[in-house]
């Protein structure tokens, strides 16, 4: 068994040592309303001296804005797994969430030109 | 400047668009080549009884199935992040997956000439669910060339749906696939029609 405070419990091409759940202590729902596109910043502050290693390797991963699917991918955890996880850091002050957003935005023509000007600028 | 104060900053906005289309038609390609990350890998465990939710109780009876799917990341601007997710290619069980399509503000579908049958079942799919899609014809060395009207046959698609011609592996060419997807979606506010 790899000791707590290893840097990712991985094992080369075998994968994480851990099964995935048990990360989560078999917990699947998350208590904050999370889905793959959620961003997620850390806030400097929270009360995370109690988190367990993927927890502090999860808030290690919100320095900048980033996605719960790439805190999953990066964690090579499962999305439900990793939406616990980020739900934690979340309850205890670690890190911010976006509020849910707003179901789908293709009306949105503010939106649509914001990103039609971005992506015209990598033509 | 309170550069470390991120604690009344709003985040940025997360925009998903969907690549599609068979297994091996370039989707992880595609994705590569316009995100500013190598694309990432995540997994979801998902049920049939209860595609969508994450609820994983009462398992017993029930078929579960581990469905793999590559994204890629642009940062469009401090305030708006694009992330493209590509469809498990080999796995039916996508479509019953909510959340991977669901926000969606809408879909590449990749089409390889030599076997356009690979990108029917998405094609079906975006069309039964109204998400509004384009259709990027891969242009693999070597494979005979087909002129856009053709393929737009061969598919059956409708005739407001985009039918354009790219190479995935190259950026600007992937990036004017967006370019058109987003077009396509600002005319459709402009002069809704049926999907």
């Amino acid at each position: 068994m790899t000791a707590p405070g290893d840097d990712t419990w991985l094992d080369g091409d075998d994968g994480r040592l851990v099964r995935p759940y048990a990360v989560a202590n078999g917990r699947t729902a998350a208590s904050r309303q999370l889905d793959l596109m959620s961003m997620v910043v850390a806030t400097g502050v929270g009360a995370y001296n109690t988190l367990e290693p993927d927890h502090v390797q999860a808030l290690g991963l919100c320095l900048r804005p980033v996605s719960v699917a790439e805190i999953a991918a990066r964690l090579r955890l499962p999305a439900a797994v990793t939406k616990v996880l980020v739900s934690d850091l979340a309850d205890c002050g670690a890190v911010r969430t976006a509020p849910p957003r707003p179901g789908s935005d293709t009306s949105n023509r503010v939106l649509l030109e914001r990103l039609l000007d971005g992506l015209q600028r990598r033509l | 400047m309170a550069y470390n104060d991120v604690s009344d900053q709003p985040l940025p906005a997360s925009v998903k668009l969907l690549v599609a289309g068979g297994f091996g038609v370039g989707k992880t390609t595609f994705i590569g080549s316009v995100s500013e990350i190598e694309p990432l890998t995540t997994e979801e465990v998902i049920t049939e009884a209860s595609i969508g939710i994450d609820d994983l109780n009462g398992l017993a009876g029930k078929t579960t199935t581990t469905v793999a799917f590559d994204f890629g990341r642009i940062t469009l601007s401090p305030e708006l992040v694009l992330y493209l997710f590509g469809t498990p290619g080999q796995d039916r069980f996508w479509f019953m997956w909510d959340e991977l399509s669901t926000g969606a503000l809408g879909a590449v579908v990749l089409a390889d000439t030599r076997r356009l049958e690979a990108s029917f079942s998405a094609v079906d799919f975006f069309e039964s669910r109204g998400t509004r899609f384009v259709v990027a014809v891969n242009e693999f060395d070597g494979a005979f060339h087909y002129e856009p009207d053709e393929v737009r046959a061969a598919l059956d698609l409708k005739p407001h749906v985009p039918v354009i011609l790219c190479d995935a592996r190259q950026p600007r060419a992937a990036a004017s696939v967006l370019v058109a997807l987003i077009q396509h979606l600002l005319a459709a506010i402009a002069a809704p029609s049926p999907t």
